[in-house]
């Protein structure tokens, strides 16, 4: 297995402050990478060594293959950045800045045209090529600014809170491009402090809390890491069969509220198999049944201490 | 490799001149600047104008070079603008030089004109016109690599151009621009012997009026690079500092 990013002992201090504290990762290739903790956890740090912006106070970390200490100009040849903040050039048009990227990437003269034309068309600017990048709303700008990362074909894409404050279809729609990277042999490494986006978009995800990495899994295997317990929430159509909760309460604790029964049940699929056999036998009918498992958000509280509404309370901070 | 190097320097240079320098605003304050200038000086002292003319002409450097690039390293720096740049596979020294020419060709083109209304409307005879051109382009790139170093080691706009009239004001006054600097009582002198704009103004002189001594000018034109080589030294290493 191919390795894209591999961080060794890679930390950073400002002062007495460690931002991040002796990080071990390893990102594969192809992969989307999610790097997820609260504001201030050494998200953002930590990128901003992987690609040249700050220089490490101890460790060092191979991106694409060459060590960010002793070959960064190579590093930046392979990777592409989406910043926080929206930073391409006000007074450019949207068709200038993404030339002017691919002239500092040294993508081929001859390929330059095709090139931003594929890329306006894939994010949807082309009726906008012409227009200043400042006068720009803030979905369009960051479509263009993902543009720009994209202009010299990266290996590794360092994505730093791409959907944060977009609107609801602007960030579908990042999200899907982003999913569409992986299948491109592209390497996301992205951070963010959406739970429910680091779920849906990230093969693994890394978490990070106070500069230091407390788990790196699949999304799926971090939430099965919690002990929980599976909930069978079922709608009847009319009110159930009291020996049918009965029957039920074999399974678990039950709680029943009108025509909705709710089952704690101890042993998931099995009770659910269990539970639709019993409601079968008394012919009783079902509105929907749902079952619910651990979120990425209870993982990510059972595993960090944390409270995921950290999270959103310190970027708003932040932002304010 | 050098050939990217020197392509990226290029294309910052291309990027800065059509984003900020060339702007209508900028190229009619650039055409107004000397034309207010000169007229003002032609006004004030008539008979004078051969003896003023190589002042003047390094003043229009001064404020070509240093006045909007302070702006312009200070601004891209604020808006994040300035680490797109620093995220570019290409090295510091051509990031910072490719700024420094920025500024440099603004100016070039405001001590141009000012250097056209002198030889047409003062009728000033440039003597020497290549050392004349030779002076001019260092006293550029100088000036330029100056305030590239004052942008760099401030965070604000503002700040940029306080600390850059800070250095400019002296300048004018002690660097004989006016004033002949051996005129100057002994103290003010020794500052003028610090500055570069008064090796600017010497050579720029010695150029116009027919360099009797050519080892003066040669002494003008090393310092010169010398204070190039300190300013972009220095300006290179804070921006080194800051992405520490």
């Amino acid at each position: 297995m191919e390795i894209a990013v591999r961080t060794l002992d890679l930390t950073k201090r400002f002062g007495d402050l460690v931002a991040v504290d002796h990080v071990d990762l390893e990102v594969r290739r192809g992969e989307v990478f999610g790097f997820l903790g609260p504001n201030g956890a050494g998200k953002t740090t930590t990128i901003r060594m992987l690609v040249g912006l700050t220089t490490p106070s101890e460790g060092t970390a191979l991106v694409a293959g060459y060590d960010i200490r002793s070959d960064i100009v190579e590093v930046k040849r392979r990777v592409g950045v989406v910043p926080e903040t929206s930073n391409l050039y006000d007074e450019l048009t949207v068709w200038d800045n993404l030339l002017f990227a691919s002239r500092l990437y040294h993508v081929p003269r001859g390929e330059r045209a095709e090139r931003v034309e594929g890329l306006l068309e894939t994010f949807n600017l082309q009726g906008r090529k012409n227009t200043k990048f400042g006068r720009l709303s803030k979905g369009l700008k960051r479509r263009a600014v993902v543009a720009a990362a994209m202009v010299h074909r990266p290996e590794v894409v360092f994505m730093d809170e791409p959907t944060s404050g977009l609107d609801v279809l602007s960030a579908l729609s990042l999200r899907r491009y982003i999913k569409g990277l992986r299948l491109k042999d592209t390497t996301v490494f992205l951070t963010t402090h959406y739970i429910e986006e680091a779920d849906q978009l990230s093969d693994r995800i890394g978490l990070i809390v106070e500069g230091k990495v407390v788990t790196v899994d699949t999304p799926e295997n971090l939430k099965n890491a919690i002990a929980y317990k599976p909930v069978i929430e079922v709608h009847f159509k009319e009110n159930p069969d009291p020996s049918l909760i009965t029957e039920v309460e074999s399974l678990g604790r039950v709680e029943r509220e009108g025509r909705v029964v709710k089952v704690f049940a101890e042993d998931g699929v099995g009770a659910l198999d269990t539970l639709l056999h019993i409601i079968s036998r008394y012919k009783m009918g079902i509105e929907y049944l749902n079952t619910s498992r651990p979120s990425l958000e209870e993982a990510f509280v059972s595993l960090t201490g944390l409270s995921s509404e950290v999270m959103l309370a310190e970027k708003d901070r932040g932002r304010g | 490799m050098l050939k990217d190097e020197l392509r990226g320097i290029y294309y910052i240079l291309l990027k800065d001149l059509r984003a900020y320098y060339f702007k209508p605003p900028n190229i009619s304050w650039g055409i107004l600047f000397p034309l207010v200038l000169s007229l003002a000086f032609s006004l004030r002292s008539p008979g004078d104008l051969e003896t003023l003319a190589p002042g003047l002409i390094a003043m229009a450097a001064v404020f070509g070079t240093t006045s909007m690039e302070a702006i312009v390293i200070t601004f891209e720096r604020r808006t994040g603008a300035l680490e797109r740049l620093l995220l570019a596979p290409i090295s510091l020294k051509s990031i910072l030089l490719g700024k420094i020419l920025g500024g440099a060709v603004f100016g070039a083109m405001i001590s141009s004109i000012m250097t056209v209304l002198a030889v047409t409307g003062f009728k000033v005879r440039v003597a020497a016109p290549v050392w004349f051109a030779a002076s001019l382009l260092l006293s550029l790139l100088t000036l330029s690599a100056l305030g590239a170093l004052v942008a760099v080691s401030v965070k604000e706009v503002f700040e940029a151009q306080t600390l850059s009239n800070y250095l400019r004001f002296p300048m004018i006054f002690l660097c004989g621009v006016f004033l002949p600097v051996e005129a100057m009582p002994l103290p003010l002198r020794a500052v003028a012997y610090f500055l570069p704009l008064t090796y600017s103004v010497d050579a720029l002189r010695a150029s116009v009026t027919g360099a009797q001594n050519l080892s003066g000018l040669m002494i003008d034109m090393t310092v010169l690079t010398l204070f190039l080589i300190a300013f972009f030294t220095a300006g290179n290493n804070l921006l080194k500092r800051s992405l520490k």
